[in-house]
Formats: C-alpha cells, structure tokens, sequence
C-alpha cells in the first residue's frame, strides 16, 4: 500500500512566546537563581536553542522548600477545602483556555507529534486539575479516615516524556490534599513547567504554593534530599528510584515512586487481529515509545505471529516520522541526543544479540534526534531488548503457545508497571488479568490514562498509586489511616 | 490458677515446683513449610522468662535460625503464594477464623507461655491471649470484604470499563515485636497473610516461646505450610538477609524497635536494592517504638502489603 501524500500542515507557534532566558519560579514570583548556572533547553527536532533555563542550587531549593513551608503553614495547609478547591478548578480553566498555547510549546520543546500534545497531555492535565479540584473538600469519603491531614511540603521530581501531563499528576493530588510543593521538571523539558507557574499566576494561587525549580539531577537530588521536605514524588527511571528510596531510609520522608516498565503487550490467536495491530502501534509508538508503560515487548500466539507482524509492518508503512509541529505527523523526535544514543545502543545490542532487526525506510531530517520505527523479531527471552527498557520507537516480538507460556514470560521482569490482552474470549481476559503482575492491564485496548484510574507498579516499577481515589493516600498522613 | 495446672507443659515449671511427676518438656524449633525443623546451623540459645526478681528463670532452648533458615523461609514463602493468593477470600477468612477456634482451645496453654515470656500474672496473660485470639476473629472477617471496601470502579471519561482491585505484594517478611510476644505477632502477621501474603516472621529475640507455640497452633489450623513461616533466633543476624533478599516483595520493621544491634534505616536501605514496600516501625524520627498492640487496629497493616491492579477493557455492540 503506497503512502498517501500529505501536503505540510504545519501549526503555527505565533501562539507561543519563549523568553530567552527563565529564572526560578519560587514564593509566587520568578527570581534569579543564588549562585546556579544556566543551560538551554533545545527543540529536539531542529536542535534549535529555545530559552536559557536556570540550573538550580542547592540554596535555591532551599529557598523553595522554605516558601512552600511558609505557604504551607499561613495559609495552604489551613485553608479550607472548598477554597483550595476553587483555585484548582481555576487552574484547570486556565489551562483548558490556554490549551493551544501549552500544545506547542510542549511540542517544541519535547519534540512529540501536536497531535499528542493537543489531544492528549494537555487535556488530560487539564482533566487531572478538574478532577481533584472536586476532592479538596470531600477527602473526608475517600476512606482514607475520618479527617484527613496534609503531610506537608512535597518534593516532586518529574520526566521528560509527559512533561505537562506528569506536572498534573504530581501537583493536583498534593494541592487538592492541602500540600505544599517544589517541583523540579525535567531538564530537557522546563517550559511548560514554567509557563505553568503563569498559570499560577493568574490563578491568583497564593505565593509559595507551587514552586518550581528547574535543573538536572543534582538539583532533584538537592531537593529529595532536604531535610525540609516530608514527601517525595518521583517519576523516572528504576535506577533513581533506588536511589531515592535509599536516600530516604531510616527518616520519616514518605515516598510514591513511579518508574520504569517493560509491558507485555499479548495477542492470543483468536484476537481481533486488525484491532489488535493498532493497539500494538499505539502501544508502543505513541510518543515515540518514550512511555514508562509502553507495550514494548509483543507477545504473539504461534499460529497468528506470522500474519500479525506482516499486518504491522504493512501499518507502519503508514506511519509519518518527521516535523512534531505537523497536524499530520504520527512519530516526532527523539528527545535527546542521550536518549537517542541508548535507543541505538540497544537497538545495535539487539542485533549482535541475535534478533532480526526491521526499521521503517523513511527520510529522516537532517537535523534533530531521530529513529525511525523499529521490530524485533526472533527476539530470545534472555536479550537485553527483551529485559531492559529501551524507552525509544523500538518494538520486540516473541512468541508463545499457551495461555501458561505467555503469563510466564509476561511476568519475567523484574518491573510490572503495564501489560496488554487481546482476545475476543471474556473469561481468558479475567484469567490472564489475574495472572498479570502488572499495576494496569489494558485488555482489548492500550495505553489509555485518565485522572479517575489509579496508575501504578508492581515490583521494581515502583510503588503508590497516582489518580483516582488511591492517588490520594500518598498526600495524606497515615496518623488516622482508616 | 497456677501456671502448672494449665494443660500444656509451662517452660521452666520444675517437677520440684509442684508435683511429683517429672513434666515433658518441649523442643522448641523453627517452623518452615509447615514442618518443624531445627536449625540447619544446629545452633540454639538459652530463652529466660522476662520480670520477675534476681537470676532470669531459664524457659528452654530456642532454635537459632541462620541465614539459610532464613533463605529457606523464603522458598517455602514464595513456594506457597500462588496457593494462598489464589484462594478465594471466603476460604481465607475461614482459615484464619480456624486459627482462631484452635487457639481457643488451648488458651490455657498460651497464656502459660505468654506469663512465662513476658513476666506476667496469668490472669494478665489470659487477657492478652484473648485479645490476640480476637485479632484472629477481626482479620478473618477482612479477607473478603477488602476489595470492595479499597477496591473501586472508576469512571473514566470514555466507553471503557475501568475496574482497581487490590492484590497481596506476595513474600512479606516481618520483624515481629521484641516485647509482646503473642499478641504483637498475630497483630503483624494476621494483617499480612489476610489479603493473600505469605510471611517469613522472626520471632522476638527473647520472647520467641510464644511463637512457637503460634506455629503448632497454625500446624494444626487449616493454614497451609509455607504461607506463615517463623524463625527463632537473633534478629540482628537474620534481618539483614531478608531485608536484602531478592525474592521479598516488602519487609514490615515493627520488631525493630528495642532489637539489639539493628537499624531500621539500614534494613531499609538494603530493601530499597528491589525497591521492596517497607513498612517501618512506629515512632518519630530515627526511634522506633513499639506500639500499644491492645489498640483496635486500623486497615494500615492491611495497606502496607497490598498493590492496586488497574484493569480496562472498551464497552461496544
């Protein structure tokens, strides 16, 4: 099948405006940094240079911890619920009103499809504010015990691959639960952070509520590590959960960690095989596979594995990599060179190691992070791309015969974040729903997220829950736990 | 009542305290997969009953479990959770309300042990005995009422069917508390086992007697062998294994508070290699303390050990 061409519709960034350079975002105001650096923040697509961002001290977060103390104490943490409610619900306006503005500059700077960032991760953050603004003054029902208490100043240390959406993850929950916090947004992808805290801004939302301070890991480090902050939230690798979790042992700092993922995505012979391909596209292609519970090992029953990956290649046939920007545009960059170095140093391990490697012939431009969609097949159980999380457009196939093999094999990781189950046979969906030791199982469908739907792993995916009724009992204390 | 008339034999009662027969004593061993061994280090160490005025009464010798009693443990732990978690919750709660009717029936036994261990009057005991058997008879109830109460069916803004329940975290070990010895440990290993864990329990360091009478208890329950596993011995020795072992899933410290020569931060950090649930110890800042186990307990201990699956699927003609 010939792909179809498709004249450029770029949207335009007119509706966007970047400052050259950002300060911090600390006590209701941006200030200058106390004896940090800077660096920029680039369009992964053209590498172009988007803003100067600030590379926060250790002083600085020290100053932010004690400007969500200082809010947390005068008027945060005393405030009534229904009131902390109404600025959330402002919030979320403002974010819906702003929605076009946010798209595109998430997209320019993370380099993800407009069509991600326009349909997905801006409302859905726009959503998550909605969502527990109903909850400030009714956390007295969420069974989480008669009167619930905020447990204080939260840190919150977030990625780069949903940097709005995760943002909303992070601070809706801890505000609508009368937290404080410093958030620190990744370093490849500060500006919607900071031009949330405009939002803030114009929500009136009480200086020292939300801070923000931006840097790189030794900045998220400063801050988990303060002795100032009771509660860490934490999105990102496995590595550094470990670390985070080591680093808060044997204090009372209480931690919600969301790491990594290596999801199962099983097709069973009798699946509706052509719904089926597109839930393994969206799966693991969606935003360029940069998706901590992305499908990106393919578990296929024996008797349909040669017919599914002849209808997957066929479909990605389809797939347009190229400008982010672009309304048509289905895969978007790459968001760093560093990530980009690992999807290839992977994706070149997986080969030596064996598997049949097929990419996707398509121009790439010349300029910008890029890698074109990627399988595996003849994938051994034991690969590194079979075990390790490559983060990146980069799909494994492996086969089984029954029911038992694909549970065995699902479950052989040490995370257990995702899986997904295609099969038109409801019993089998429950069976294999049980067997799964993974915190969110999409069956018939994938990578669906909504702000009522609790989110979370197993094992060495992490632990806590983020959304829904669950998500809130990381932001209460335990003292009357219920 | 004095302790030689309950029915079981009473550590340390001398055939000189009472009458004139010569009482049999028993072997106090470990309890793993549901059978009885002694450690495999062949260690053992003296036990001594708690309060009383000058030279510590000696109770019996107590098994010491080593490292691979402990690793042992786990494998019948993990060996047994597939069974376990997969029974339904009505057949939990039954087995745990089992647990409850047998200890009744030996009541008079456990309050022997428990005013032994902890140096109390036997109508004392007998109170603590109760409250450890009600504990029984409040977590067996739990079992099949926890995923309607924690579970939930969320309304997503689609055509989808989003359902969250919760599932046991699986091998749970636990520290049990140094001081209360009986009601202590059925507060932290009721909770754990109710939802679906297998547990790898170390007794209190000094007060392990208890325990096992817990475990002949559980032997002779419908509990099946491998779910509850309890190790006597030093705590300070066995922790740190099972605080770093791959193969457990979370570690509940309760029992680290008042345990000679270990740290709850350094058993934390050593879990944090496979990012295991911890559980700590009450208190404030680096102290733990152990907390007043007479208090009706909360859902916590519960919590503390289960995940939460989320499971979608689309609605369509």
């Amino acid at each position: 099948m010939a792909k179809l061409e498709y004249a450029p519709a770029p949207e335009s960034r007119a509706v966007v405006e970047i400052r050259s350079s950002y300060g911090l975002f600390i006590g209701g105001e941006f200030v200058d940094s106390q004896g940090g650096g800077a660096f920029p923040s680039i369009n992964p697509a053209t590498e172009e240079v988007l803003a100067d961002v600030t590379d926060a001290s250790a002083a600085d977060v020290d100053r932010a911890v004690r400007a969500a103390r200082a809010a947390y104490r005068g008027v945060w943490g005393r405030m009534a619920g229904a009131d902390r409610g109404k600025y959330l619900f402002r919030i979320a306006r403002i974010l819906q009103e702003r929605a076009r503005e946010f798209a595109v500059l998430e997209t320019l700077d993370n380099g993800k499809p407009i069509k991600e960032s326009r349909d997905v991760d801006i409302p859905l953050a726009a959503a998550h504010f909605f969502y527990h603004a109903g909850w400030a003054d009714k956390l007295a029902y969420a069974g989480l015990g008669v009167a619930p208490q905020p447990v204080g100043v939260v840190g919150q240390v977030i990625p780069w691959n949903f940097p709005l959406l995760m943002l909303s993850w992070k601070i809706a929950p801890a505000l609508a639960c009368g937290n404080t916090v410093v958030l620190k947004p990744a370093e490849t992808t500060s500006l919607t952070a900071l031009l949330f805290a405009e939002v803030c801004q114009q929500a009136d939302l009480p200086p020292g509520v939300v801070n923000i301070v931006t840097g790189a890991g030794a900045t998220g480090q400063a801050l988990v590590e303060h002795p100032g902050v009771d509660k860490v939230a934490f999105t990102g690798s496995t590595e550094v959960g470990k670390a985070i979790a080591r680093s808060i042992a044997g204090t009372r700092k209480r931690a919600t960690l969301e790491l990594g993922g290596k999801a199962a995505n099983i097709v069973f012979d009798d699946a509706a095989i052509d719904e089926a391909v597109t839930g393994i596209v969206n799966g693991i292609f969606f935003n360029q596979g940069h998706v901590c519970c992305a499908g990106s090992r393919l578990l296929v029953q024996e008797p349909v594995a040669d017919e599914l990956i002849r209808k997957l290649k066929r479909r990605l046939a389809t797939i347009r990599v190229g400008d982010p920007l672009d309304k048509n545009t289905d895969l978007g960059a790459i968001n760093s060179a560093v990530q980009l170095a690992r999807v290839r140093e992977l994706s070149d391990i997986g080969e030596a190691e064996g598997a049949q490697r097929w990419s996707l012939p398509c121009d790439l431009p010349p300029q910008g992070f890029w890698f074109p969609p990627t399988i595996f097949t003849d994938v051994a159980q034991s690969s590194r791309i079979a075990q390790e999380e490559v983060f990146g457009p980069v799909l494994s196939v492996l086969t089984f015969r029954t029911p038992q093999e694909a549970v065995a094999k699902a479950n052989n990781t040490p995370y257990g974040l995702s899986a997904g189950i295609w099969t038109e046979k409801g019993s089998r969906i429950l069976w294999m729903a049980d067997q799964l030791r993974a915190g969110v199982v999409w069956a018939n469908t994938f990578n669906k997220f909504d702000p009522t739907s609790p989110f979370g792993g197993y094992k060495q995916s992490g632990y806590g829950r983020e959304g829904g009724r669950h998500g809130l009992e990381a932001y209460v204390t335990a003292g009357d736990l219920g | 009542m004095s302790p030689t008339a309950t029915r079981g034999p009473t550590p340390g009662t001398s055939a000189s305290q009472a009458n004139s027969r010569v009482d049999v004593r028993k072997t106090y061993k470990l309890y793993i997969g549901g059978a009885f061994p002694r450690s495999e280090s062949g260690r053992s160490y003296a036990v001594h009953g708690a309060g009383g005025r000058g030279t510590p009464r000696f109770l019996a010798n107590a098994a010491q479990g080593s490292r691979k009693d402990a690793r042992d443990a786990v494998v019948a732990a993990r060996g047994a959770v597939t069974g376990w978690a997969g029974a339904t919750a009505y057949n939990r709660g039954q087995v745990l309300y089992r647990v409850a009717e047998v200890m009744e029936g030996r009541a008079d036994q456990f309050a022997g042990e428990v005013a032994a261990a902890e140096g109390l009057t036997t109508a004392r005991a007998r109170v603590v005995v109760s409250a450890a058997i009600d504990r029984w008879v409040w977590y067996a109830g739990w079992t099949d009422k926890v995923a309607q109460v924690l579970g939930a069916v969320n309304p997503v803004a689609g055509p989808f069917f989003d359902i969250s329940a919760p599932e046991p975290t699986g091998v749970v070990a636990v520290l049990a508390p140094q001081a209360s010895s009986l009601l202590g440990l059925v507060s932290v290993v009721a909770p754990a086992i109710a939802t679906g864990n297998t547990v790898v329990v170390v007794a209190s360091e000094l007060r392990p007697l208890p325990a096992v009478a817990l475990a002949e208890a559980l032997a002779t329950s419908d509990v099946p062998g491998g779910v509850v596993n309890i190790l006597t011995g030093v705590t300070a020795e066995m922790a740190p294994w099972l605080a770093s072992h791959r193969d457990v899933n979370a570690i509940d410290l309760a029992g680290a508070a008042n345990a000679t020569g270990v740290s709850w931060g350094d058993l934390e950090a050593a879990g944090a290699e496979n990012l295991k649930r911890v559980l700590r110890p009450a208190g404030t800042g680096t102290v733990a303390v152990e907390p007043d186990w007479t208090l009706t307990p909360d859902l916590s201990r519960i919590r503390a050990f289960l995940e939460t699956k989320t499971v979608w699927h689309p609605k369509g003609r």
